[in-house]
């Protein structure tokens, strides 16, 4: 009987995860390709210097950082994974996300400013194991990079 | 106090070069937003608490940072990186570092 409810427990929360965390995913991609078309003339480069005809240009330090989690589906898939090996799709695609959404909003950072391109781009990826301690909880992707402003802006 | 992740800052020129700063914290959430993050281990989403948990840490390392900076005689922190680690669960270090230096102005 216990090991009845248990396995109801598991599959709920797989359903649950699988429901959610699908419609999240999606919903999170439709929303990273708007904005990236928006802030497509922002370019991003990480050369250390600035390009030829910015040389005279204001700095400024900007970051955008966010924590994602995974669902529990992503979970379970991932672990099965782990047995035969090969490319963990699930968490792949966690990672891009992170990426992608932290760039966006040092780019958004960096709009505010007026900057016309930002350098120097640096990632920085670390793990947050909040209450699992096996298995990845949540990651967090912080990008940092230099805007480059135009003087009389 | 001028912040810059690159070594050389257009229009600037370093006169004097002081060493490396430093400036860290370690940060923790209370245990409900703990656990609100182990919900959202199940359904997926972003965690807002941590995002702005970390994000106010950082400005905080960059503060303790500029703040040494300072002391020395610099007047800004060149090449800054930033650094993390999970020292033991819900709770993490964030480290910033850089070259303070003093820089002038090149007229051109």
């Amino acid at each position: 009987m216990e090991a009845l409810l248990q396995l109801a427990i598991f599959f709920t929360l797989l359903a649950l995860g699988y429901l959610f965390g699908r419609r999240a995913e999606s919903k999170h991609y439709k929303s990273i390709r708007e904005r990236e078309e928006q802030l497509r003339y922002l370019v991003v480069l990480n050369q250390r210097f600035p390009p030829p005809g910015m040389l005279s240009h204001r700095t400024d330090m900007v970051t955008g950082n966010v924590v994602i989690s995974v669902d529990y589906f992503k979970t379970v898939v991932a672990g099965l994974r782990n047995l035969v090996g090969g490319n963990l799709n699930s968490y792949e695609s966690l990672l891009d996300r992170a990426r992608r959404e932290a760039i966006l909003r040092m780019q958004e950072q960096a709009a505010l400013r007026g900057a016309e391109a930002v350098i120097n781009l640096k990632f920085e990826t670390s793990r947050i194991a909040g209450n699992s301690a096996k298995g990845i909880g949540s990651v967090e992707v912080l990008a940092y990079g230099t805007a480059l402003t135009h003087p009389d802006k | 106090m001028l912040i810059s992740n690159i070594e050389v800052i257009p229009n600037m020129r370093v006169v004097r070069h002081l060493g490396l700063v430093q400036g860290s914290t370690v940060r923790a959430k209370h245990a409900g937003k703990d656990i609100m993050a182990g919900f959202k281990n199940i359904f997926g989403g972003e965690l807002g608490a941590y995002t702005e948990l970390l994000q106010e840490s950082r400005d905080e390392a960059v503060a303790r940072m500029s703040e040494q900076a300072r002391a020395i005689g610099a007047n800004a922190v060149i090449n800054v990186r930033f650094s993390t680690s999970a020292i033991a669960a819900g709770a993490s270090e964030i480290l910033a570092y850089g070259t303070a230096v003093e820089v002038a102005e090149t007229g051109r």
